[in-house]
């Protein structure tokens, strides 16, 4: 007998109670507040501020709970919330030099002004599984010094000899590129370029980043320096005409500086990829410089032959709330088109039969 | 919940005699970059995960080992994998190069000459000398295999048509025992003569590449150049601004944020030494 696969309307029903029932997970085990998520799940919160480019760490927490942990659905939600704020204008560029630094170090230098701050990292943790720290949580607690409000960025103390190109001045006067506003074009400006790398997926850009370090448009990368800290957020409003401070946001910044031999026009010199993200995200941060520098490659005059090189390819398959849209979206229904190519392969089948007589002929 | 327990040196015995048997075949055929099964280590790939599976293979109970990251005991990462074997293995440490029996470095080799009781293990990010001029391993695969090597003497002759020297500062391509063309790992280039005729056991681990090499006791490592064009040793040119030394590899350290620099050994051990005793340094080991 034939039953059509209709009734859609309750199916659904049924599958959102099915996924709260699943997300609440065992009743009789106390469930995970927003407080919890946003102040022990941090890296989880920091990735989805910044893919779903929106600095609100409650909102973040409850896109990862709604979410099931599981993050790019996270950034979904944060993205959809984003998308009916309004846009009211753009900061100033915020200053990472006068940073309330909680983390700076350097690959470059072994000592150089303001030192090297480990902060909170994994870096030099052993990873070895510690039931009773995942547990416990009467730990001492450790009262970190707050750090010095300023330190001079290693690649501002490198352009004083002119070893690095100089960073590119802040153009006040030009508008701020937002691809959120308008679509995506080629060739992009810089400013595009690392607006898209910004909100793009961590894994992509670190297989990126990784694959330029393996010989698929080497760039020669070293981390100049990483800093963790907060900045002051500016904004100049129209009515008031100069700059008041709006609030501090947590950023996560690398520099990375290049080896580059120089060319016809320009004298060898170190040249600069940078990365920059919400949060605490340095895997991010330094995967997103990688790519930067790779996708400088036409602007420098070298040779464009590795995919991280190649902008077009990098920046239309780097937001992965529009991948995972478009690869899961194969779950749905296509029986129409699918008809069709039935259709088609049918004819074609009996095409090539029919042509069977004359191909043994041929022979 | 079960607590995990780990095994001496970390590694499980059967991992250990994998990694001891491709150590075998790396010191029977020098240069050659044995594939190995490189397991997952507590600590992140780039971190030095070749070298830890190699130290682990080989640390003995009455081993004394030294840790340097850039010529130094003192950096983090020295640090954080001298802790890992102390907490692991248990084993003595030491920062003297003359008192260590193995001795894992990141990027240097010390400035005091080795002996034939030392081992010295190579952390080791990309062991494929060739990997820059051809990504693909299957084709570096073949080239070793045939030997050939036109693709890196061209790109040496590249280096000085357009600059008038070789411009490969550190990772510099050599010869070893007249076969295969290996890299060194990235050392200056001013380590390079150290590793010829070394009378230590010079061992490679590169953990997320999955490969081992060796330099056997005594094999000639030559860096690659040309008979016009003769290898350069390369030396920052300064002295150390703590202990004098005018031989030895340099860090340049920003001392003021007005362009001030100073020069500092880099091999720790040896500016302390020297701190101590001016005497020439000379060979050590547990003979």
């Amino acid at each position: 007998m034939y039953v059509a696969a209709k009734g859609g309307e309750r199916a659904i029903e049924n599958a959102h109670r099915l996924l709260a029932h699943e997300r609440r997970g065992d009743p009789s085990v106390p469930e995970l507040s927003l407080a919890q998520i946003e102040g022990q799940l941090t890296l989880a919160v920091d990735r989805v501020m910044n893919e779903g480019s929106l600095y609100d760490r409650e909102l973040a927490a409850l896109a990862v709970k709604q979410a099931r942990g599981d993050l790019i659905e996270a950034i979904f939600l944060l993205r959809a919330f984003r998308a009916t704020l309004p846009r009211f204008g753009a900061s100033e560029p915020i200053d990472t030099a006068a940073m309330t630094v909680r983390r700076r170090i350097s690959a470059t230098f072994k000592d150089l002004p303001g030192g090297q701050i480990l902060g909170p990292t994994f870096d030099y943790t052993h990873r070895l599984l510690e039931p009773e720290s995942a547990a416990s949580s009467d730990q001492a607690l450790a009262q970190a010094e707050s750090g010095p409000d300023s330190i001079p960025r290693v690649t501002d103390l490198l352009a004083q000899d002119d070893l690095i190109e100089p960073s590119p001045s802040p153009n006040t006067g030009m508008p701020v590129g937002d691809l959120t506003h308008d679509p995506l074009s080629f060739p992009s400006g810089r400013d595009i370029r690392l607006q898209n790398l910004a909100r793009g997926d961590e894994g992509y850009l670190l297989a990126l980043g990784y694959s330029t370090q393996r010989g698929y448009g080497r760039n020669h990368p070293f981390a100049g320096e990483i800093r963790l800290g907060e900045v002051e957020l500016e904004f100049v409003p129209p009515e008031l005409g100069f700059a008041v401070p709006i609030g501090r946001i947590k950023v996560t910044e690398c520099q990375m500086v290049n080896q580059f031999a120089g060319s016809a026009t320009a004298p060898p010199r170190f040249t600069r990829g940078y990365g920059l993200g919400l949060g605490h995200c340095e895997r991010k941060a330094i995967s997103m410089a990688l790519v930067d520098r790779a996708l400088r490659a036409r602007e420098l005059g070298e040779e464009i032959k590795a995919p991280a090189q190649d902008e077009e390819f990098v920046l239309s398959h780097s937001d992965n709330v529009q991948a995972t849209g478009f690869v899961e979206h194969l779950k749905l229904p296509h029986y129409v088109d699918f008809q069709a190519e039935l259709g088609l392969v049918r004819r074609l089948r009996s095409e090539y039969e029919a042509a069977a007589p004359i191909r043994e002929a041929a022979e | 919940m079960n607590a995990p327990a780990y095994n001496f040196a970390y590694l499980d015995e059967q991992t250990k005699r994998m990694i001891r048997r491709a150590i075998l075949k790396a010191v029977a055929i020098p240069g050659y970059q044995v594939p190995f099964a490189s397991r997952e280590m507590p600590m992140p790939y780039g971190w030095g995960t070749g070298g830890v599976q190699v130290t682990a293979a080989i640390l003995g109970p009455s081993d004394v080992l030294k840790v340097i990251d850039q010529g130094a005991d003192d950096t983090t990462n020295a640090v954080s994998i001298r802790k890992f074997f102390v907490r692991t293995a248990g084993v003595r440490t030491t920062t003297s190069t003359q008192q260590a029996t193995v001795i894992q470095t990141r990027h240097r080799i010390p400035e005091a000459p080795l002996s034939s009781h030392q081992i010295l293990v190579f952390q080791v990010p990309i062991p494929e000398p060739l990997r820059f001029l051809e990504p693909r391993e299957t084709e570096t695969r073949r080239m070793h295999a045939l030997a050939d090597y036109g693709i890196m003497h061209v790109k040496l002759y590249e280096d000085i048509a357009r600059h008038g020297h070789i411009a490969t500062t550190y990772a510099y391509p050599v010869e070893v025992a007249g076969r295969y063309i290996m890299d060194p790992s990235p050392t200056p280039k001013f380590d390079n003569p150290k590793m010829n005729d070394c009378p230590a056991l010079q061992l490679f681990g590169a953990g997320r590449e999955k490969r081992i090499y060796a330099i056997p006791p005594y094999t000639q490592v030559i860096s690659l150049d040309f008979e016009d064009h003769p290898f350069e040793r390369y030396r920052p040119d300064g002295t150390c601004a703590l202990c004098g030394a005018t031989d030895s590899f340099l860090d340049e350290v920003i001392a003021d944020d007005r362009g001030g620099r100073i020069f500092v050994c880099s091999d720790t051990d040896y500016c302390e030494k020297r701190r101590n005793d001016p005497a020439p340094i000379t060979e050590g080991g547990r003979g």
